[in-house]
């Protein structure tokens, strides 16, 4: 086996180790390692949305940033950049988190949740496989946010300094709703994640990359990490006794779109949440602006009754992803046919 | 006939593979493509040999990585 497909498959493993791990020390089930639930309790701890138990600097994100940050400035990988389409990306944020609300969970949880054996996210993989062959599809035909610049530093290590400063608070539990949300203890959070940020930097681990490599490259590298996090979900829940197969048609048509709109989203966004935080870390302001979208989209989508409970899928939930699908179509559509006739001039 | 030169500095994956495809979709002898990022170095250096080209990497500076490539 090649280096880069060996250091993706542990990589994908380490995620599940430490996803089962942190729901042993007090995570909420199946959530582990879920991108954007820590995103939405982050807003909640900034009293950006009023859920109480939802409202919890999780220490993982700002562990995965510095991470991405460390092994990126030691490599000489770090480098302020950006200009490339902020507010479309700050749409395809908003969407990709409404998206993952609505299903409750983001690629990655969707995988621990169906390696736990739920069967609703099978829906949801296949409705994410999907959306990101559509989008693969506009990639292939020559769909690009436009390229990015190199810019003043400050703003990188301006995010890095925020992020110290949110850990911080965390840390001393500041803020968030201590009483009301369920969580690992802070130490054992941030020494997974910030492992887990160091190993996705180097590898460039991605959930829709996964994919998107396979159908428009037949390049399988990624898809070898999601391969091998489903497959040591399975192997630990199981071990730690929360194993659990049942499934239900109900709402099956809803988390098969919602995840969807994720893939499809985020394929054009250029990688799944936890890409966008690696990103983030190596200083792409672009993606800095696709987590503030996420962030505004957490904070809209329990403000507005649009997230998903366990149970069920709201009107405006359904609504927001029909609404989100028309949004991200026409950007593909109008992008795109730009972007050819660029295409066409430089001959290609 | 003189090399073609792919610009890719700037995008981020996957366009400078997708450029880098349409380019080689040409069947071209060889191919300079130019990056400015690791990863996309990585990743057009991956595809060009999973493609049967020759890649050679020059690292001018962290803004200029030119990937050379020949069949």
């Amino acid at each position: 086996m090649n280096k880069e497909n060996r250091n993706i498959i542990i990589t994908g493993a380490f995620i599940a180790i430490a996803a089962v791990t942190l729901v042993v020390l007090g995570n909420p089930t199946n959530m582990g390692f879920c991108i954007a639930c820590f995103i939405r309790d982050i807003t909640g701890s900034l009293k950006l949305h009023s859920v109480e138990k939802l409202q919890y600097a999780r220490p993982e994100i700002f562990a995965i940033i510095l991470g991405a940050f460390l092994v990126a400035k030691k490599n000489g990988e770090f480098k302020t950049t950006g200009g490339s389409s902020p507010i479309i990306r700050f749409i395809l944020g908003f969407f990709i988190m409404v998206g993952a609300l609505v299903f409750l969970g983001c690629p990655l949880r969707m995988m621990l949740r169906l390696g736990a054996g739920d069967g609703k996210a099978l829906f949801a993989l296949i409705g994410f496989i999907g959306g990101i062959y559509i989008g693969s599809k506009f990639l292939g035909e020559g769909f690009s946010l436009g390229r990015s610049y190199k810019i003043e530093k400050t703003g990188g290590y301006g995010f890095v300094l925020i992020i110290i400063f949110l850990t911080i608070l965390s840390a001393l539990g500041l803020i968030g709703n201590l009483e009301k949300a369920t969580y690992a203890p802070f130490v054992a959070s941030f020494a997974f994640a910030i492992i887990v940020g160091v190993l996705a930097q180097r590898t460039r681990f991605c959930m829709v990359g996964g994919y998107r490599d396979i159908f428009l490259f037949k390049d399988f590298k990624l898809f070898y990490g999601s391969l091998s996090l489903f497959i040591v979900t399975i192997i630990g829940t199981i071990i730690t006794g929360r194993f659990n197969f049942s499934i239900t048609l109900d709402n099956a048509i809803w988390y098969f779109l919602s995840m969807g709109l994720v893939g499809f989203a985020a394929a054009l966004a250029g990688g799944c949440p936890l890409r966008q935080l690696i990103l983030s870390g190596e200083g792409n302001t672009d993606s800095m602006i696709t987590i503030i979208g996420m962030i505004f989209g957490a904070a809209m989508a329990h403000n507005f009754n649009m997230a998903s409970s366990p149970t069920t899928v709201n009107t405006n939930g359904k609504i927001a992803v029909i609404v989100g699908f028309i949004v991200i179509t026409t950007i593909a559509l109008v992008i795109t046919k730009s972007k050819k006739e660029e295409l066409k001039k430089l001959g290609l | 006939m003189e090399t073609k030169t792919l610009d890719a500095r700037g995008q981020s994956c996957p366009i400078p593979v997708v450029l880098t495809k349409k380019a080689l979709d040409k069947k071209p002898n060889e191919l300079n493509v130019i990056v400015d990022n690791a990863a996309a170095k990585e990743n057009v250096t991956r595809f060009a040999k999973a493609m049967k080209y020759n890649v050679e990497i020059k690292e001018n500076s962290e803004e200029e990585i030119i990937l050379n490539l020949k069949k």
